[in-house]
């Protein structure tokens, strides 16, 4: 079950298109990366998504239901442009922010404070927000994106500004709160920082969708049978069923790429190369989003 | 409903808690007793000794020139160069040479001080120097001096208004000024409060809050939650002010027992009158105008007046708020503001000045007409003219126009902030302004 359908969707700028006809699905508590270069219309789509504009055509469904004003109670959105009122307490202002998001006073205390203690940062809530570091910030920012327990969470390039460390631990919350069921939308540009975190993805370039479906599927859909193999001796393949794009020798030691041909199988290869070579590794190459994303841009645009 | 009162509540909350304004709330009656009470205290510490040396070479003088209480008289005798030469040795307000004098012609009076005579000291000596020489000349021409008082006249005019039912007794004076006090209110109040509303937009743009802001918020909520927050910070600051400035005003009053600081053109009125031995009929006068005031007050059609000064206290300020409140989206900061505030600022300070000019001599004239009903002068103009009495129709078709102008500035000003809140880095022009308002958002 999807629990946002996006139906063809266009938005129009004065002077550009941001999105040209946008469709695709995200199914209900998985991790969406929403993949593209800058510029692409990632975040023109999720302001559509969050209601801050209007799309000029199609239409987006949240829940099988028509997108309306009072879904937004159910989305929470952590912006690219991150930001608070400088000149308010933490504790107030993750209290207004979730009251304005429908959350009654006591409800949103003890939800804050249930986040405070996993945060480990009880001793802020008395401090004013431009007291803090910019990544103290981010934390209250993200405490405030997720109190509401919205069923979807939309994260704008969610990792920029993050030290490792605390990236780490908002990747533990987030795959925590996927675990609890709720669907979190990813949008970056650094597609490799999401790849291993994302169940599905969907690929725009240039206000178009490339390429969506989940992650696993994709990947398989544009692997090219190709292994690596790494090991000693003198390699030499002269079967017409394997083809050698690459090889490197070291010391003894080789490295090569090597790509099945004629519907041979991973184990037409090994045995073929069992007798000659001493084999220390072998691997399939599997392409990562980024290469896909390369090369479906560069592909030929059919319509 | 809901989420525009939680707005409100955090820009109430958040700007009645800043040291900027508990210590404006405070320090202001403060500011404004010591206004009263420095001069009087001055005028008090001042007025003990002003000292007069005479040298009366014509002799028509000795023992005239009485001594008060805080001017007195001291007798040179000798040539000219020599009381100077005393003078200077002493530190005695002045010098007041009177050479041999012809009573009809009297020229050559002068008087020498080492600093700058005030004026109050100068008219002081005239009045006295003329009423000597006048009574002088009465004696010489014949004219007995009390059957002279008895025939002098002293006349005031009321004012009154034959309109409607009962003829009103009437003080100009109170009626222009019960209105121009409105209209200063009204004109501190939505440039004071306009530009927080500005600054306060920018805040959010700059802080880029507003874009969590608006993905659980109406851009309209946001703009009028703030707009209605600041308004109540405004009129708490004002009732503040005025129930702090009135404990202030009692205390100071009580602990100094004075009334009020004498304005300078009082106290030259008052040497006028002691000079001319007229003190009496001058309290006469004094407590006549008083009561002439206090009867033009209460004359005042207080309920339609505190009516009015609330009704376009609000509508001048949601008017003009709304306006500042786009210039504050379309903007990344504040520097860019000046010119889009210009426009804005115009009309202000125009009817201001009208008010003043045109508006308070012909309160019934075409001026006066046009400006308290077009909505962007009428806060202040219509202050102006409604103590002089304004003919119902004018009033409501006034009102009608304010609250059409909020409604229309409201609706540009939400068409534009929605655009601007989320435009950053550009320069905006009029024409890209006026795109915005039919954008589709």
């Amino acid at each position: 079950m999807s629990i946002l359908k996006i139906d063809g969707v266009s938005k129009r700028y004065a002077n550009h298109t941001a999105l040209d006809h946008v469709s695709f699905d995200i199914p209900q508590g998985c991790i969406f990366g929403l993949l593209g270069p800058n510029g692409a219309g990632k975040t023109s789509l999720i302001r559509i998504i969050t209601q801050i504009t209007g799309a000029d055509t199609g239409e987006i469904y949240f829940k099988g239901e028509r997108l309306r004003p009072d879904h937004i109670k159910d989305m929470g959105y952590l912006p690219e442009e991150r930001g608070l009122y400088k000149k308010m307490k933490v504790g107030e202002q993750l209290l207004y922010l979730a009251q304005l998001k429908g959350l009654t006073k006591d409800e949103a205390r003890q939800r804050i404070k249930a986040w405070v203690n996993r945060f480990e940062i009880r001793d802020w809530l008395d401090k004013n927000i431009e007291d803090l570091s910019k990544g103290m910030q981010q934390k209250v920012q993200f405490i405030a994106t997720v109190l509401h327990e919205p069923s979807l969470i939309i994260l704008d390039e969610p990792f920029s500004g993050f030290d490792p460390i605390n990236a780490n631990l908002i990747k533990d919350e987030i795959l925590r709160l996927r675990d609890n069921g709720a669907t979190i939308i990813f949008s970056t540009h650094r597609m490799e920082s999401v790849e291993e975190l994302c169940d599905n993805i969907a690929l725009i370039n240039r206000s178009r969708k490339v390429l969506d479906g989940p992650v696993r599927e994709i990947k398989n859909a544009y692997k090219t049978d190709t292994y690596q193999i790494i090991g000693n001796g003198k390699l030499m393949v002269l079967s017409p069923d394997f083809e050698v794009l690459e090889q490197h020798e070291n010391h003894g030691v080789f490295r090569a790429a090597i790509r099945l041909l004629n519907n041979t199988s991973p184990n037409d290869l090994l045995r073929y190369l069992l007798d000659k070579v001493e084999i220390h590794s072998f691997v399939e190459l599997v392409p990562s989003i980024n290469d896909i994303f390369i090369r479906k841009v560069k592909e030929p645009q059919h319509a | 409903m809901h989420k525009i009162w939680l707005i409100v509540q955090r820009e109430y909350l958040t700007r009645v808690r800043k040291k900027s304004f508990i210590i404006m709330t405070f320090l202001t009656p403060l500011l404004l007793a010591a206004f009263m009470v420095i001069p009087a205290w001055l005028a008090t510490v001042s007025d003990s000794a002003d000292v007069v040396m005479v040298l009366d070479e014509s002799g028509k003088f000795a023992n005239k020139l009485e001594n008060k209480k805080d001017l007195q008289f001291m007798t040179l005798h000798g040539d000219l160069e020599n009381a100077k030469e005393v003078y200077r040795q002493t530190d005695n307000t002045a010098l007041l040479y009177i050479p041999p004098l012809d009573i009809e012609n009297p020229e050559g009076i002068k008087v020498y001080s080492k600093k700058n005579t005030s004026l109050q000291t100068k008219i002081r000596l005239e009045n006295m120097l003329e009423k000597e020489i006048e009574n002088q000349r009465f004696v010489a021409s014949g004219i007995d001096r009390a059957l002279l008082d008895k025939m002098k006249a002293e006349v005031s005019v009321t004012t009154v208004k034959l309109s409607g039912k009962e003829e009103e007794d009437n003080n100009a004076f109170v009626t222009s000024g019960a209105g121009i006090i409105g209209a200063v209110i009204i004109y501190f109040f939505i440039f004071l409060y306009g530009v927080q509303i500005m600054r306060g937009v920018i805040e959010e743009k700059t802080n880029r809050i507003v874009e969590v802001m608006i993905s659980s918020v109406k851009p309209f909520q946001l703009m009028m939650g703030k707009i209605i927050g600041i308004a109540g910070v405004g009129l708490t600051q004002f009732l503040l002010w005025v129930i702090l400035s009135s404990i202030v005003v009692t205390g100071v009053q009580a602990a100094f027992g004075i009334d009020a600081a004498p304005t300078p053109i009082e106290q030259i009125e008052a040497g006028r009158a002691e000079a001319t031995g007229e003190e009496v009929v001058q309290e006469q006068n004094d407590t006549a105008m008083l009561a002439d005031v206090s009867n033009a007050i209460a004359n005042l059609n207080f309920p339609l007046l505190i009516g009015c000064f609330l009704f376009y206290f609000l509508g001048g300020y949601l008017l003009y708020g709304s306006l500042f409140g786009a210039i504050g989206a379309a903007v990344d900061n504040e520097t860019d503001t000046q010119q889009f505030m210009f426009p804005i600022t115009i009309p202000l300070i125009i009817s201001f000045i009208m008010s003043y000019t045109v508006v308070l001599k012909n309160p019934d004239g075409p001026v006066a007409f046009w400006m308290s009903v077009i909505p962007f002068t009428s806060p202040i103009v219509m202050m102006v003219r409604v103590p002089f009495g304004v003919p119902a129709s004018e009033l409501l078709l006034s009102m009608a126009l304010l609250v059409a102008g909020f409604i229309f500035t409201t609706w540009i000003a939400s068409r534009i902030y929605r655009v601007g809140i989320l435009m950053y880095g550009k320069k905006i022009n009029y024409k890209e302004l006026s795109k915005w308002l039919f954008y589709r958002v």
